[in-house]
């Protein structure tokens, strides 16, 4: 064991550094530091990312870049196979396949956008709201969203659209109908978990108002959560979009969705296959870039999941 | 006295993010038939992985026996395959675990639990086993045990589920019982209950019986034998009187100094300042060097070795060398023979 | 029990009050619906519609006439088709669909629960990974694309199963996978976390300590823990598959309740899109009552009956 020998000063008393007791790091940066740091090892989400950026920008220069539009007939052109000038070929009324496909791109980018937009916002508020002040005003807020919650969303969606003017914007008010339920019950489970603890009732009994409490302690730490669940919105609401226009009530001619380009390709699926293919894959590359993505950060903000 | 269990220089790591958490390092300890052990230690100390790997429970990974042996019955428990330590567990050696309320299988009956044991161990039949699981229950002081055994863990209060725990671990007569912190969860009555209960068990089945506890009030009328565990290794080891009336270690004397005791008042309770170390990179010397009030500059880079006091009583502190300066056992941990019988 | 069930079921007449009457105000809404004042139908039917509902009384006695009918299920004549009353088009429809769901039920589960289980045995190795990958795709594919990657594989391309309609078990086999593919992929991973969860409890190493084997501790301590979020899935579950039932029964061409609803919600059939949304309410809020009662029996900490005194 003894490796040298000893000497009188060894047995002299240490002197110990006291740096090492006192080194507790800043936990809340070190905590997005971490978050980060676990995200990016996720090669997966990484690339979920790319995906949607690529995405985002062929949906703007799709439609120019091809020369064609998404709207005109040209029935002499229709069904023809992918070409140099119809690069996704024609659908069955010799529509330009690529031109359609981004503009779809757009409809559903968009729908998946303000769907989410439009959640955190009446979710944030109500959520805030109900567990900020708790009591009564919590118990309503939080009962009439457990009814709304219990409530088929798709069904409620439907009746909607049958009542509603039939426009891009009913199906998004539509939408948004239950879907910012979730992000409420996160925001609002966060408020009271962080409303009893300490810094907020110092800052309470140093005169901050309950406005700026919520702005400048509650949200930013409610963050991850929110963020988490919005990734998983967009594509639970692009899907919403193409499940409903498949079905024809959702985005109507001569507007182009990818679930109206399936649902018109599926009758002659049999012998103009690329017609669905280039809208299905689209629409499954895009949830499932959501999906990684959204799961990616669920795990590197939540170090427990695994 | 006969050696039924030993562990010689066990050390067990976990990987976890980018680094290697050295739990136990380097332990060694042996049980002789119909003795109690006590492991004691504070949180972290890898009490639990120590007792835990006797076992072969340590999930692997991210658990790794990094090196050392169990030797049990002339065999080494490491080297034995996932289907052999079946054979041992629960029959040869059995485990009570800290908190009752989460050690039971909640949609699993308590007779079905006892049972499970039995049917494997010794071929009982189902009717067989419900019957014998009656009169364990009955052993460990449940009362109307008919009733109880067709019972859930949520309808037993924490003391009873205790009791099934231990009726569970007793019921193929293990040679050894490894209890972890049994009492931790419970109230002070009911702690001194389950403790009298292993005691009265011990008398009359001669299990041998290794008591991990943080508590030293615990540890006095319980044990025979003391193993002192800090930062992944074991300190100091000796028998109760040994301990309580001549420790040697400095982290001994503060964990003494930390008993409540009859004469004290409870604020003047004396805790050892600081905190145990990072186990994924403990000290190269002493594990103990950050808190002790007595280190020296040889204990920051060299592990003491250990050294024996008596035939049964061993340390592992620089300051028994001669060639450190004579040290005096500090007034707080001086225990007299009334304060040991505080529980 | 009886007390918890006649409870249970007060709630759900509760329910179902304010859906009936929240359908109403949303008909009385409609653009040319069944209430409001301008309507555009045959005489035929305007004037079973007016012996129906009694459009000419006031809106409280329609409500009233409505709630009625509602609750002794007469929606009266479909608004489209002359002679066909709305209970008569769910009972035809209804068994087709009841059959379709069941069968995806069944796959959902009993593929889903299994992908998670082995995803979880496996934690962290590569059969953990390809399982998740199989069920975020799962996620990711929306029902009615996998309806027709289906169809073009299995009925177009190798010729093996009929493309549409439902004439047989084979008939039936392509849109129940289609209709099982989203919620499978949804209790393998909910599955997985829940027994990854568990396999550290306690209990599990309890468990190992009496010296059962891996096996019985996966299948008879871990699994029955495990699967009680599946359990509570099920709920959802119904409404997905029967929401999913809307596409696929489009696709497959099946006569069944959902593309009813489809066919009549595009036609602005009226009394049949109440009819069909009362039934499926009552539908669903039945299943959810069912759903408890099994979570009831599966854990034990769960008490419908009060029977049991001490605790
Ligand atoms: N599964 C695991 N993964 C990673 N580290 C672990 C694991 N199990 C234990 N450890 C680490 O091993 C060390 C010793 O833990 P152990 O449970 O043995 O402590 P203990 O002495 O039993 O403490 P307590 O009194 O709190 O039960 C701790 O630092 C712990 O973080
Ligand atoms: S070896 Fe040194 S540091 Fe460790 S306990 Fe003894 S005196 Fe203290
Ligand atoms: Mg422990």
């Amino acid at each position: 064991m003894e490796h040298r020998q000893l000497k009188k000063i060894d047995f002299e008393p240490l002197q110990l550094k006291q740096s090492e007791a006192e080194k507790i790091v800043g936990e809340s940066t070190s905590y997005w530091k971490d978050a980060w740091r676990r995200f990016r090892k996720n090669k997966l989400a990484f690339l979920g990312i790319v995906i949607i950026l690529l995405l985002g920008i062929m949906a703007i220069i799709g439609g120019p870049i091809s020369g064609q539009n998404y709207y005109e007939n040209r029935l002499l052109e229709a069904n023809q196979p992918p070409s140099a000038e119809h690069w996704f070929g024609t659908d069955n009324l010799g529509r330009d396949v690529f031109a359609r496909t981004w503009y779809g791109a757009q409809i559903s980018l968009f729908i998946g956008l303000m769907a989410a937009l439009i959640d955190l916002v009446i979710g944030v508020i109500w959520g805030a709201v109900a567990g900020f002040f708790g009591g009564k005003v919590d118990e309503i807020l939080m009962r009439i969203a457990d009814v709304l919650y219990g409530v088929p969303y798709l069904l409620v969606v439907i009746l909607l659209l049958v009542v509603l003017p039939q426009n891009l914007w009913t199906l998004i008010i539509a939408m948004t109908i239950t879907g910012w339920i979730n992000m409420a019950r996160i925001v609002r489970g966060q408020v009271i978990q962080l409303r009893s603890e300490e810094f907020v009732m110092a800052s309470r009994s140093l005169g901050a108002s309950n406005g700026r409490l919520l702005v400048r302690h509650l949200i930013p730490n409610t963050l991850g959560p929110i963020l988490v669940t919005l990734t998983l919105t967009i594509p639970s609401a692009i899907f919403t979009e193409s499940f409903l226009s498949f079905l024809g009530i959702g985005v109507q001619a001569p507007l182009a969705s990818w679930g109206t380009m399936s649902s018109d390709a599926l009758p002659a699926l049999q012998y103009y296959p690329n017609q669905l293919f280039f809208p299905a894959v689209f629409i499954c590359i895009t949830m499932l870039a959501f999906n990684v993505v959204g799961d990616g950060m669920r795990d590197a903000l939540d170090p427990n999941e695994r | 006295m006969s050696k039924l269990l030993e562990v010689k220089n066990l050390s067990v790591s976990f990987d976890t993010y980018g680094a290697e958490v050295k739990a136990v390092r380097d332990v060694s300890f042996q049980l002789n038939k119909k003795e109690t052990l006590a492991i004691v230690g504070e949180s972290g100390s890898g009490k639990s992985v120590t007792a835990q790997s006797v076992m072969r429970l340590v999930p692997t990974p991210p658990g790794k026996f990094v090196g050392g042996e169990i030797r049990y019955n002339e065999e080494n428990l490491l080297q034995k395959t996932e289907k052999q330590m079946e054979s041992i567990r629960g029959k040869e050696i059995s485990m009570i675990f800290q908190d009752p309320m989460t050690s039971l299988n909640p949609t699993m009956t308590i007779g079905k639990q006892i049972a499970e044991g039995l049917i494997k161990h010794q071929n009982m039949s189902k009717k067989e086993a419900h019957l014998r699981g009656i009169q364990l229950l009955k052993l460990v002081g449940i009362p109307t045990p008919e009733v109880r055994i067709k019972q859930y863990p949520h309808q037993y209060s924490g003391g009873m589920r205790q009791r099934a725990m231990i009726a569970i671990a007793l019921s193929c007569n293990p040679k050894i019982l490894i209890a972890d912190e049994p009492t931790t969860a419970l109230d002070v009555t009911i702690q001194a209950q389950i403790l009298e209960l292993m005691r009265q068990i011990q008398e009359e089945t001669g299990t041998a019986i290794i008591l991990i506890t943080h508590d030293l009030g615990v540890v006095a009328n319980t044990a025979s034998r003391v193993a002192v565990m800090y930062g992944g290794k074991i300190v100091e080891t000796g028998t109760v009187d040994e301990i309580f009336y001549e420790p040697k270690h400095p982290y001994t004397w503060g964990l003494l100094g930390s008993m409540p005791k009859l004469d004290t008042e409870q604020e003047e309770l004396q805790v050892i300042p600081g905190s145990p170390p990072d186990l994924a990179e403990p000290p190269k010397g002493c594990p103990f060097v950050a808190r002790c009030p007595y280190a020296m500059n040889v204990c920051s880079d060299y592990m003491p070795a250990y050294t024996s006091v008596s035939s049964t009583h061993e340390a592992a502190c620089w300051l028994i060398d001669a060639r450190a300066p004579k040290v005096d056992i500090p007034e707080s941990a001086i225990v007299e023979g009334k304060d040991i019988y505080v529980i | 029990m009886v007390k918890y069930l006649l409870k249970r079921i007060g709630y759900i007449i509760l329910s179902l009050f304010l859906i009936v009457t929240v359908t109403f105000i949303l008909m009385k809404a409609a653009p040319g619906g069944p209430f409001a004042s301008e309507r555009a139908l045959t005489p035929a039917i305007e004037a079973q519609m007016n012996e129906a509902y009694g459009f000419n009384d006031p809106i409280h006695e329609q409500y009233f006439t409505y709630l009625i009918n509602a609750f002794t299920f007469d929606f009266g004549p479909s608004f489209k088709y002359v002679g066909q009353e709305v209970t008569e088009i769910i009972g035809r429809s209804f068994p087709y669909s009841l059959i379709l769901g069941l069968e995806a039920i069944f796959i959902a589960i009993s593929f889903g629960v299994l992908l998670g289980v082995l995803a979880a045995v496996q934690h962290n190795k590569f059969g953990d990974y390809m399982a998740m990958v199989i069920a975020v795709l799962g996620i990711s594919v929306p029902s009615f694309i996998m309806a027709a990657v289906l169809q073009y594989i299995f009925a177009i391309y190798l010729q093996v199963l009929p493309i549409a309609r439902f004439e047989s078990f084979a008939h039936t086999i392509l849109p129940a996978i289609a209709l099982a593919t989203t919620p499978l992929a949804f209790i393998a991973r909910l599955m997985r976390s829940s027994m990854i969860d568990v396999l550290n409890r306690d209990y599990i190493k309890t468990a190992k300590s009496k010296g059962l084997s891996e096996r019985v501790v996966t299948y008879k301590h871990a699994l029955r823990n495990a699967i009680l979020p599946v359990v509570s899935y099920l709920g959802p579950l119904v409404v997905t598959i029967l929401t999913g039932s809307f596409v696929i029964e489009k696709i497959f061409g099946i006569p069944g309740l959902g593309s009813e609803f489809v066919v009549s919600v595009t036609n602005r059939d009226y009394t049949v899109i109440m009819g069909t949304t009362v039934f499926f309410s009552v539908l669903l809020l039945f299943s959810i009552l069912i759903v408890d009662l099994l979570y009831g029996l599966i854990d034990p900490r769960i008490k419908v009956t009060s029977k049991e005194g001490d605790k």
